[in-house]
């Protein structure tokens, strides 16, 4: 059951957020949409807000006090980023606009540098947008291969042909974790199986660092993304990690200030990892807000975050299931420990964008729509679906209210 | 906040429900399709234009009820009508769902009838994109007609 695990306190948590306190007609608020975006403690708010009262200014280029102080809080975050998944280096860690701006300098340095024409790529049905349509594009301009690893019945990735699948593959990537079905992939298998084709690994990390510990070394992949919003920090940030020899190797993405070492009327150099990939300013206030977040993540633990979730799935797919029997089909793992928190349904033939409007009269937040994952959907025979999605900060009674609000929805229809 | 019967009206669930329009016209109807990128919702019109007027139109695809019920409502008010009058329909329609398409002025006096039910859609602004799928896709189907 949720809250067994003795250090895991969901209401001193639940203290921690804010807006979790805020009612909205009177009636508090049940967010469950943290697979979209996450809320934010306390702490990340006050660090934030110090830093713009208190040091703000700019980094890495002015040598008075203000500036010093505020490049310190700024590679201070990094290292801490760095820790939380246990980088080799605070060098490997590169910040991004968001994780879709990491895949896409991925195959813009990486892939422009590496890939040619008839070159193959592998990519699963369960991958988001932002780990697709950037490989498309490079398609479109060179004529790379993209090739699919398909779905199990069961809603998992479908390894039997994996190594036919891998052979002659330049680059596997693939996601850590469904954002639609939940399902955890099977991350080191996939790197190692990647490694013995002779293909790198890259890992969209989006949906499971925020919720399970992470350990990039341990994975064996070659580089791994993932966005500050969705674990409790700030939106507007994203995060590239790659191994040092392959960053070194690669040319830079964007140009401008900051990732030069020399520029001259016939040409540059670049600047050191990481501020090679860091061109202009960055989300400066941002970067420091997901070093406290991470802080945040690591003081509550992250197997007591995963043990937490294992519960709400366990919980959610009991209720679910137990209330609604053949009217709700969950397109998802029917394992809580094969899944993350988040589930995907259709109800009693409501449409998505119905049952949502709906579910907000209870203030229950839900997703609805395709999820940036238009093949999956296609793939599951859904045009849409209704997506909650539970954190560390939701409980068995944001559970219990998603399900008085759904009978409250075939009221209507 | 608004309350949902303003959304949900009766005469919206029952185009919901049994939707009037619905199929498909083979050529030389000429179709189009539209797509709602915020939700995965398509529809595709079918229009059988001649002489200026729509003699027929059909729709198809997959929506929520507020993109269901506005093309039902739409293929209903639309049929007989000429191309000319179809387009002054439309942006009277819009300006009601608070779009000002183009500086074309707008005809206040079209009744649009049992359309009107869609007023409370503007309260949810989030959904007035599912309300105007249809329409645009039939603007679309439309121009192709007078191609």
């Amino acid at each position: 059951m949720a809250g067994a695990n003795r250090d895991f306190d969901s209401a001193a948590i639940r203290r921690d957020f804010p807006i979790l306190a805020t009612q909205i007609n009177g009636k508090p608020l049940v967010y469950l949409d943290s697979a979209n975006t996450s809320q934010k403690p306390n702490i990340v708010i006050d660090a934030m807000s110090k830093f713009m009262r208190e040091t703000y200014a700019p980094i890495n280029r002015s040598a008075y006090t203000l500036a010093a102080n505020a490049t310190e809080l700024y590679e201070g975050a990094r290292n801490a980023v760095a820790k939380f998944i246990n980088a080799n280096s605070s060098q490997e860690i590169v910040f991004t606009k968001n994780a879709t701006e990491a895949l896409n300098l991925l195959v813009n340095s990486w892939g422009r540098a590496n890939l040619k024409t008839g070159d193959v790529v592998l990519l699963t049905h369960m991958e988001h947008h932002a780990n697709i349509v950037p490989w498309q594009m490079l398609q479109q301009e060179r004529g790379i291969e993209l090739r699919w690893v398909p779905l199990t019945s069961d809603y998992q990735l479908d390894l039997t042909s994996l190594e036919t699948l891998l052979s002659g593959v330049k680059v596997f990537s693939f996601t850590s974790m469904s954002n639609v079905l939940g399902t955890i992939n099977p991350v080191e298998k996939l790197c190692a199986a990647a490694h013995a084709a002779g293909a790198i690994a890259i890992v969209d990390a989006c949906q499971s660092v925020p919720h399970t510990h992470t350990d990039v070394r341990a994975l064996g992949a070659d580089f791994v993304t993932f966005s500050s919003h969705k674990m409790c920090g700030p939106s507007g940030l994203g995060v590239l990690w790659g191994r040092k020899e392959l960053l070194e190797a690669m040319p830079p993405f964007l140009g401008g200030g900051n990732m030069i070492s020399e520029v001259r009327l016939d040409g540059f150099t670049c600047a050191e990892l990481p501020a090679k990939f860091e061109a202009g300013t960055p989300a400066i206030a941002e970067v420091i807000g997901l070093g406290a977040a991470v802080e945040f993540l690591s003081s509550v633990g992250m197997a007591n975050i995963r043990q937490h979730e294992i519960a709400m799935s366990s919980y959610v797919l009991d209720l679910l299931t137990t209330r609604f029997g053949d009217d709700i089909t969950i397109h998802g793992p029917r394992n809580p420990e094969l899944r993350g928190a988040t589930f995907s349904f259709a109800f009693r033939g409501i449409h998505p964008h119905d049952l949502s409007q709906v579910l907000d009269q209870s203030n229950v937040c839900v997703r609805a729509g395709h999820h940036c994952a238009k093949p999956l959907m296609k793939i599951i025979g859904a045009n849409a679906t209704a997506r909650a999605s539970f954190y560390l900060y939701n409980t068995t009674t944001d559970a219990d209210a998603l399900a008085d609000a759904l009978d409250s929805a075939s009221d209507i229809f | 906040m608004p309350g949902i019967e303003d959304l949900y009206r009766e005469i919206i669930l029952d185009h919901y429900r049994t939707p009037r329009n619905r199929g498909e016209l083979q050529p030389p109807a000429i179709s189009s399709e539209g797509h709602n990128p915020l939700c995965g919702d398509d529809i595709r019109i079918y229009l059988d234009v001649a002489d200026g007027v729509v003699r027929d139109v059909k729709f198809s695809g997959q929506g929520c009820s507020i993109s269901q019920s506005s093309t039902s409502m739409m293929t209903v008010a639309i049929k007989g009508k000429t191309v000319v009058e179809v387009g002054a329909f439309v942006r009277r329609f819009k300006h009601m769902m608070t779009l000002a398409d183009n500086d074309e002025p707008v005809d206040e006096s079209i009744n649009l009838g049992d359309i009107e039910a869609l007023q409370g859609v503007v309260k949810f602004p989030v959904r007035i994109k599912c309300a105007t799928l249809g329409w645009n896709t039939l603007l679309e189907a439309l121009t192709e007609s007078t191609k």
